[in-house]
């Protein structure tokens, strides 16, 4: 039945030719600014903090110490990472002792982990870039860190390496040539999940994480 | 189904009899207006960003075939499978297929305006299948079995206190509170067991990329990427409109949807897929189906005006900027879309004897046209409705062209025409107004118009006499 | 769709399109219009052919009417290439924006866009094309400000009458609230649509009381007429006045 539905659908759609000679505008006038790398840096967490995400930018040596103490702060118990990720030897020799989360790596995969994964905590991803126009991330997600860590337990605290964040969503399509490479899901995130459904007031953690919070390595 | 009778002019009257309706509108569209104001600072920055989204979209519907049958190859090549129905029902019993396939009776669903153009919920239930609605405000008006009454905050018209009346009633244990945290905090832990238990996830999209083979939704609440990344399934539907060439048409596109929609500079999630998961990938559905629909939309295609329908993406901000839909908000319109877009796209799918009347529902104030996104010239074709709905040519092409044609508005206009074609009698005509125009007898046109207002006056001596007199030249 | 028009320079004669609803009910405004344009010495011509801009046809579906109407009036303002100035933005919006669309598949087309160029509103052509100077000689008075849609969005003649009405030294203008919302006239959605148009006329007039304003100016008559109309219903006692009526009268003192 739908390849039938498939022919009839395609044959209006051939003949709609026939009667109209379309007219194409030109585009390609809107151009987001470039900017340099301190000004990249600066608006991403203007824009990011904005929505209400925290962002800390900090040499990359520091990464780890500022978890631990963000991490204190929430008094999380329970930390998932993708085991294999460029920092899960790190997190796995600074995050332990008294005051810090237990840490789960995602395991194998979805359908044996999803249970004990809607209950967690933090999530701490990697990302592959960011971008100062819109303040986002970009996150690609890859076998060693699946899609769901930045989106099921309550906090998802993002990397950023700071030479990765570009200036606009067009420039990261081109530079990281998106058209050749696209994987089986790319996101951009610019903070934490939020509704305005109710009353058009604001609220965030509706779905997903309540709080995001980027750290930028320089 | 989609064509049940309408009867507008009652369910206006009810709609502005209701004054806490109309209060919530107010409130709440009068401040996306001013969000969207606020995003979009430089009018000449806007009008840039404008010409490159239209140019985006009807680059797209002009190659539309073309780039269709491209977007089918890519998708196939990444391993969605791709599906086709010319009608509603026929996508229902796709979907309906998918789920048997896989014994599945709990669908989780993302925001999606063609499934409810299908009336998707309601087809499901009746075969036993769960379909819960998971974007927050769907969500509440399911609970309350109503249809949205907006295209982007579908519970726009009910405050706090009718939000937890709704939760109250509907779920259990639940107290009744009207603190919004609150009530989020009840949706968060109703959805996510279900996100966590469903069989299938069901979502929209907002642009089909050709060149990759990719489906982008915009949320900003998660429930859209819960639905498509955690049960094994994942159904997308779309209009076949939704496709565009490449993602460099993205950024401008993107940026106009979620400014126009909810005055943001981008969503909390822009969500691009492409595959199922892949080997070695731990999560995400191992099956993804794409439902393209037709229902009308080709037909559009052949006319060089009705065709620019179809350039819409469903921002909602025509609806915001409408002076009509601010009043009498969405049930009114009887329809899946309402305000603007939906008195020019719903004649068109329902048909003009039905749904003609909505294409009245219109002062012509070109709002709309001025904050469309895509630059759709919205009141041209509301007009375009209202001359097929007359089809005094009888060349019209519209479903149910003709049905309003009768002869007293013909004969009016007739009347019309000659009384100010023809200058003699434009001038016998004008003076016996200015002479006896006070004693009108009050009834039809003028009456409505009496209503709330006094009678127009007519002058003793009209602008052609005065201008005579006092020697304006004329020629 | 408001565009930047091209003004003629060294304005000798202008044609005069009074409009239907000027000519029937509110003749006194065309006039005031008529004497402005002379005041700014400009010869002003007012063809007795004309009548109708077509749009109440065109608006309500009935287009081959309101063509065979527009070209009465293209006939009758076509003895020379003047520019057409029109007291009312809407109908001058018709004739410079639809009227090509009207005939766009037709072979005047060419002969119709011409046409079309030549067509201004009054405020705006007073300010932009005649670079008018008014002196006030009246007494201290607070008035507001509605814009037709049209006025607004097809003419973008919003800005020229407040820069004529901020010539008027004694004048006090005190903009409203929703000042780009629609007053609800609409031509024949006042009588399709009855009770939407009530509404939105209640709410305009709401904002309009709250500005403390002894007169409503606009360009348009048709609101004029709505507003007007529904305030007289009502009993709220503002003014609704033409601006072109308006000027000529502070202007005389
Ligand atoms: S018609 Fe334009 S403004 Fe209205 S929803 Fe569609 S894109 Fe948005």
């Amino acid at each position: 039945m739908s390849s039938t539905a498939r022919d009839r659908i395609f044959a209006r759609l051939h003949a709609a030719r026939t009667t109209v000679s379309p007219y194409v505008p030109q585009g390609g006038t809107w151009q987001a600014p470039m900017l340099d790398k301190d000004q990249r840096i600066e608006l991403l967490k203007k824009r990011m903090e904005t929505v209400r995400s925290e962002v800390h930018v900090l040499p990359e040596a520091e990464w780890s110490a500022k978890l631990v103490e963000l991490l204190k702060v929430r008094e999380a118990k329970t930390l998932t990472y993708g085991h294999d990720a460029w920092f899960g030897g790190a997190l796995r020799s600074k995050i332990k002792g008294k005051g810090m989360p237990r840490l789960v790596p995602y395991g194998e995969n979805a359908e044996a982990f999803r249970d004990e994964l809607f209950g967690i905590d933090v999530g701490i991803t990697s990302t592959l870039g960011g971008i100062a126009e819109n303040g986002t991330l970009i996150v690609w997600p890859t076998p060693q860190e699946p899609r769901l860590l930045s989106l099921v337990p309550t906090v998802h605290v993002a990397l950023l390496k700071a030479d990765t964040i570009h200036s606009t969503l067009a420039e990261a399509m081109r530079e990281m040539r998106w058209a050749e490479n696209m994987p089986t899901n790319a996101l951009l995130i610019s903070g934490p999940s939020k509704t305005a459904d109710i009353e058009m007031t604001l609220a965030f953690g509706v779905h997903g994480p309540k709080e995001l919070i980027v750290l930028v390595l320089e | 189904m989609g064509s049940q009778h309408l009867d507008f002019t009652a369910n206006v009257t009810e709609a502005l009899a209701d004054r806490q309706l109309r209060a919530n509108f107010k409130s709440a569209l009068t401040g996306l207006m001013k969000k969207r104001v606020a995003v979009l600072p430089d009018a000449a920055e806007r009008e840039r960003m404008r010409d490159d989204a239209e140019a985006a979209k009807r680059k797209a519907l002009a190659k539309l075939p073309e780039l269709l049958e491209r977007l089918e190859r890519r998708c196939t090549e990444n391993g969605i499978i791709v599906h086709w129905a010319e009608t509603t029902a026929e996508a229902n019993e796709i979907i309906l297929g998918i789920m048997r396939s896989h014994d599945a009776t709990k669908l989780v669903k993302g925001k999606s305006m063609v499934s409810e153009e299908m009336h998707l919920n309601h087809f499901l239930e009746s075969h036993g299948i769960e379909a819960l609605e998971t974007d927050l405000g769907e969500f509440i008006i399911q609970l309350n079995h109503e249809p949205p009454s907006h295209i982007i905050v579908p519970a726009v018209h009910k405050n706090r206190q009718q939000v937890g009346r709704i939760f109250a009633d509907n779920l259990e244990g639940i107290p009744y509170t009207d603190v919004v945290e609150e009530l989020n905090a009840i949706a968060r832990k109703t959805l996510r067991e279900k996100f966590r238990t469903g069989h299938v996830g069901l979502s929209g999209v907002n642009f089909a990329v050709a060149e990759t083979g990719t489906l982008v939704l915009v949320e900003n609440e998660g429930n859209g990427r819960m639905c498509t990344t955690v049960p094994p399934v994942h159904v997308a539907v779309m209009g076949l409109e939704k496709v565009v060439e490449s993602l460099s048409d993205l950024p401008p596109l993107l940026r106009l949807l979620t400014a126009s929609a909810t005055g943001q500079l981008v969503t909390t999630y822009v969500n691009c897929i492409t595959s199922p998961r892949k080997d070695g990938e731990r999560d995400g559905p191992k099956e993804i189906h794409l439902v393209i629909l037709d229902n009308g939309r080709s037909k559009m295609l052949a006319d060089a005006q009705l065709r620019r329908t179809l350039q819409c993406i469903r921002c909602g901000t025509c609806l915001n900027h409408c002076p009509v839909y601010i009043r009498i908000g969405g049930h009114a319109y009887g329809s899946v879309y309402p305000g603007p877009i939906g008195k020019i796209l719903t004649p068109q799918i329902d048909g003009l004897a039905d749904k003609g009347v909505l294409a009245t529902a219109s002062s012509l104030c070109n709002a709309c046209e001025e904050v469309c996104p895509v630059r759709i010239p919205i009141p041209g074709i509301i007009r375009r409705m209202r001359t097929e709905a007359y089809d005094e040519k009888g060349d019209g092409v519209v479903k149910g062209h003709g049905a309003k044609k009768n002869l007293l508005e013909t004969l009016v206009w007739k009347g019309w025409e000659l009384t100010y074609r023809i200058p003699a009698l434009n001038r016998f005509v004008v003076s016996m107004l200015g002479r006896f125009g006070d004693k009108l007898p009050n009834v039809g046109p003028l009456k409505a118009w009496t209503s709330v207002r006094t009678a127009p006056r007519f002058a003793s001596k009209s602008l052609h006499q005065l201008a005579k007199e006092e020697g304006i030249r004329h020629e | 769709m408001a565009h930047t028009f091209t003004y003629p320079r060294d304005v000798k004669t202008v044609y005069y399109f009074g409009t239907c609803l000027v000519d029937m009910s509110f003749p006194q405004a065309g006039m005031a219009g008529i004497h402005l344009l002379r005041r700014a010495g400009v010869e002003v011509v007012f063809p007795q052919e004309q009548s109708c801009c077509g749009q109440p046809a065109y608006n309500s579906g009935f287009l081959e009417e309101a063509r065979a109407v527009a070209r009465a009036q293209i006939k009758a303002f076509s003895r020379a290439d003047w520019p057409i100035v029109v007291p009312s933005g809407s109908c001058a919006g018709m004739m410079r924006h639809h009227y090509p669309e009207m005939f766009a598949n037709d072979p005047e087309y060419f002969d119709v866009r011409k046409f079309s160029e030549r067509v201004f509103e009054l405020g705006d052509f007073l300010h932009n094309a005649l670079h008018v100077r008014y002196e006030d000689k009246g007494k201290p008075v607070k008035v507001t400000w509605h814009s037709s849609c049209h006025a607004m969005r097809e003419m973008g003649a919003t800005a020229a009458a407040k820069a004529l009405i901020g010539q008027l030294s004694n004048v006090e203008l005190v903009e409203i609230e929703r000042e780009y919302e629609c007053c609800g006239f609409g031509g024949t959605f006042s009588i399709k649509q009855p009770e939407i148009s009530a509404a939105m006329v209640a709410d305009k007039i709401e904002d309009i009381r709250a500005t403390g304003a002894s007169a409503i100016l606009s360009g348009d008559c048709g609101c004029l007429m709505n507003i007007g109309g529904a305030m007289e219903h009502k009993g709220v006692p503002v003014a609704p006045r033409h601006l072109a009526e308006f000027i000529w009268e502070r202007i005389n003192g």
